[in-house]
């Protein structure tokens, strides 16, 4: 989810972000192409210089070349919490399978919940090419010593929510991450794109939940509208702390795994949502908001960066919840893991001593 | 689900396996990335619920990540951390290509 | 006599059930592999109860689509072997739940694909890959448990001997039905009984024979899962969604 795609309804497939994410990978191909002409490095040449170069021209570093120490180590942090999020964004919305109000509902949840399992492992497995094992992340969820987005925190309490959910915080999520799949190093861009592509299937399915709850009955408009007044400002959140106060910004820029900044992606999703707020029939909370002719925008209230901070360090309304949650599965799942790793270990002794004899 | 072991033991993490599945006939076995799994018929199952979940495989090849050799022109082995037999080096993602005739 | 309206949703109902048992694991698995192998599988289930309970709707006649009748009935007008509203426990219990679901759904499935009922032979031969796989994964994991540590093989034991009862009332003779379930035994043993072998399991005694699902009377579990699955619906009468 945190990997999760929006498009308005008028988006043909093709257009808009998903192009963006075809176009990454049209890029990502034609740096391939080139790379094959430049060759590995001469024997003896400065490596930092070469690895500035490589990303300079626009090309990928890839699990093998060299890399300076701080860009392995902000990738392990940025990809494993972004793998993080998967896993513990699965839960606001697995909240509701067991009570989908529609058979073709439940099914489309449970399927879209399923997929944010499988981007946390496809991210998972890019960060594993920068020299750290999937347990040993985990165990930093588990720990607390790794965060997840903090989206996350906060509690689902009606089915409109899957809707909102769909609509700013996967449409948040999206603006933030198909820059990604041009993120210079190679494994990140790849799971990226892969992640980015795969939504195109629920693509509007919270947009349509939001939609069909706007246009129905007294009690599904509320629910719509309770939805919206509850996710807008932490989803504007979601695009972290305003420029001035991001410490990680600057390098991260240099290094192509950021390409805009936080302020600016925060922009373009409000732009965004305005109209999208029209058609589905929603008012977003904010007696501020206006267009400004000047700076061709949308003037809008920040969110409350106190309470980002609060949720941050763990005083969200759900973080604790969604902790003992991920940790009781992790500690229940215990003696299944193990036995399947004594099953194994007993099978590879077998087939030992057969070949042996 | 009700019962708890307690803390879990320690042990060997679960092995890492190199998922490579062939996405049409008269394709061959692309790297579409890895996972892990305590066997290779677990590995297997897998690897089709993880990387196939949209039929985007017709054969899917598992290989324990730890019995790839690699070679690499850019390895500079000096520069590199001490862990430098980790199977992480293997390049991963490679996205099962759509457009096969460009390939 | 069970006519095709019964039965399509009697197997309906298992479907949907076993589904929505199905759905309770998702984020509690073992392994995140395996919260994706459990989520597929309920999918699976889900998908041939709308199949089953939308054929279901048009035999009966009476306007009733899949919606109506997975959330406008009460427990006792469901049809649902017992075995699949048993809660999840532990992953033990709920794979060999699922073994011995999937070992019955196989050759059922496969049984309708030749039952003259074009609907259902469709719905079959559609489902019955599926019931395969799903027999592939359960027979692994019950292996692996059975087979495993200490602790695993004494809650595999534990969960078969819990569980295997009520497989007794899925075999119930009819002869007027599209499928007789009583022709499915063997197939379910040959299935089953390796299977419990090379998890080196000890197979259990015939004996307690809990039953009543195919009439609607349920175990004390069903309304509450009803209860979950059914109370948006229900609050909002004659909604859209």
């Amino acid at each position: 989810m945190y990997g999760n795609d929006f498009s308005p309804p008028e988006d043909a497939p093709g257009g808009g972000l998903l192009g963006e994410v075809e176009a990454a990978e049209a890029a990502l191909r034609e740096a391939a192409i080139r790379s094959r002409r430049g060759g590995a490095p001469e024997p003896g040449v400065d490596l930092e210089a070469y690895f500035t170069d490589v990303i300079e021209a626009d090309q990928k570093i890839e699990p093998r070349d060299w890399m300076p120490e701080a860009y392995r180590r902000g990738l392990i942090r940025q990809i494993a919490q972004h793998a993080h999020s998967e896993i513990i964004g699965m839960q606001p919305e697995g909240n509701w399978i067991s009570r989908a109000p529609s058979l073709k509902r439940k099914a489309i949840l449970l399927a879209k919940v399923q997929d944010e399992a499988g981007h946390g492992l496809y991210l998972y497995a890019a960060a594993e090419t920068l020299g750290i094992d999937r347990d040993e992340l985990v165990q930093l969820l588990l720990d607390g010593r790794q965060k997840y987005s903090s989206i996350f925190n906060y509690p689902t309490l009606s089915w409109a929510d899957m809707g909102a959910i769909g609509w700013l915080v996967d449409g948040a999520a999206i603006v933030n991450q198909v820059p990604l799949c041009r993120c210079s190093y190679g494994p990140y861009a790849r799971a990226m794109i892969r992640v980015c592509k795969e939504e195109s299937f629920h693509q509007r399915q919270g947009f349509e939940i939001l939609h069909t709850l706007a246009h129905g009955t007294p009690a599904q408009k509320a629910m719509a509208q309770g939805a919206v007044d509850r996710w807008w400002y932490p989803s504007l959140a979601m695009f972290g702390p305003p420029d001035g106060d991001s410490t990680h910004s600057a390098q991260s820029m240099a290094w192509k795994i950021k390409r805009f900044s936080n302020d600016e992606l925060r922009q373009r999703f409000v732009d965004m949502c305005v109209q999208q707020a029209e058609i589905l029939g929603v008012t977003i909370p904010d007696a501020d908001l206006r267009w400004n002719d000047e700076r061709q925008a949308y003037d809008y209230t920040q969110p409350d960066y106190d309470e980002l901070m609060r949720v941050i360090k763990g005083d969200g309304p759900c973080n604790r919840q969604r902790m003992e949650h991920r940790r009781a599965a992790h500690a229940d799942g215990a003696w299944v893991r193990e036995a399947a790793a004594a099953y194994a270990a007993r099978r590879a002794a077998n087939n030992m001593e057969k070949v042996s004899a | 689900m009700s019962e708890r072991t307690g803390e879990a033991s320690v042990r060997e993490p679960s092995p890492l396996w190199e998922v490579f599945v062939r996405a049409r006939r008269g394709l061959s076995h692309t790297h579409v990335g890895s996972l892990h799994a305590p066997d290779a018929e677990l590995a297997l199952r897998n690897a089709r619920d993880v990387y196939t979940r949209r039929q985007e495989g017709v054969s899917i090849w598992v290989v324990p990540a730890s019995e790839i050799t690699a070679s690499s022109p850019d390895e500079k082995d000096a520069f590199f951390d001490p862990a430098a037999d980790k199977v992480y080096r293997h390049p991963t993602f490679y996205e099962v290509p759509d457009g096969v005739a460009h390939l | 006599m069970t006519g095709r309206y019964d039965f399509a949703l009697r197997l309906g109902d298992d479907a949907l059930i076993a589904a929505q048992r199905l759905g309770e694991w998702t984020t509690r698995a073992p392994e995140m592999e395996e919260d994706i192998a459990l989520a597929n599988i309920a999918l699976d289930q889900l998908g041939a109860a709308r199949l089953l309970l939308t054929y279901a709707g048009e035999l009966e006649g009476a306007g009733r689509d899949e919606d109506a009748l997975a959330f406008l009935r009460d427990d006792r007008e469901f049809r649902n072997c017992l075995l699949v509203e048993l809660p999840n426990g532990d992953f033990a219990v709920t794979m060999a739940k699922l073994l011995f679901l999937s070992a019955y759904q196989l050759p059922l499935y496969t049984a309708l694909t030749e039952c003259g009922d074009e609907r259902l032979a469709a719905i079959g031969a559609k489902t019955r890959k599926e019931s395969a796989y799903h027999l592939d994964h359960s027979s692994l994991w019950v292996k692996r448990l059975g087979d495993g540590t200490e602790e695993s093989r004494r809650r595999m034991q534990s969960a078969v001997d819990q569980v295997w009862p009520y497989t007794q009332e899925l075999f119930a003779a009819d002869p007027a039905a599209p499928v007789d379930p009583a022709a499915l035994r063997a197939d379910f043993d040959a299935v089953v009984f390796p299977v419990l072998d090379e998890a080196t399991l000890t197979r259990p005694e015939a004996g307690w024979a809990p039953a009543g699902g195919r009439v609607g009377v349920h175990t004390e579990h069903l309304s509450y899962l009803l209860a979950e699955m059914q109370v948006l619906h229900r609050a909002h009468p004659g909604a859209n969604w």
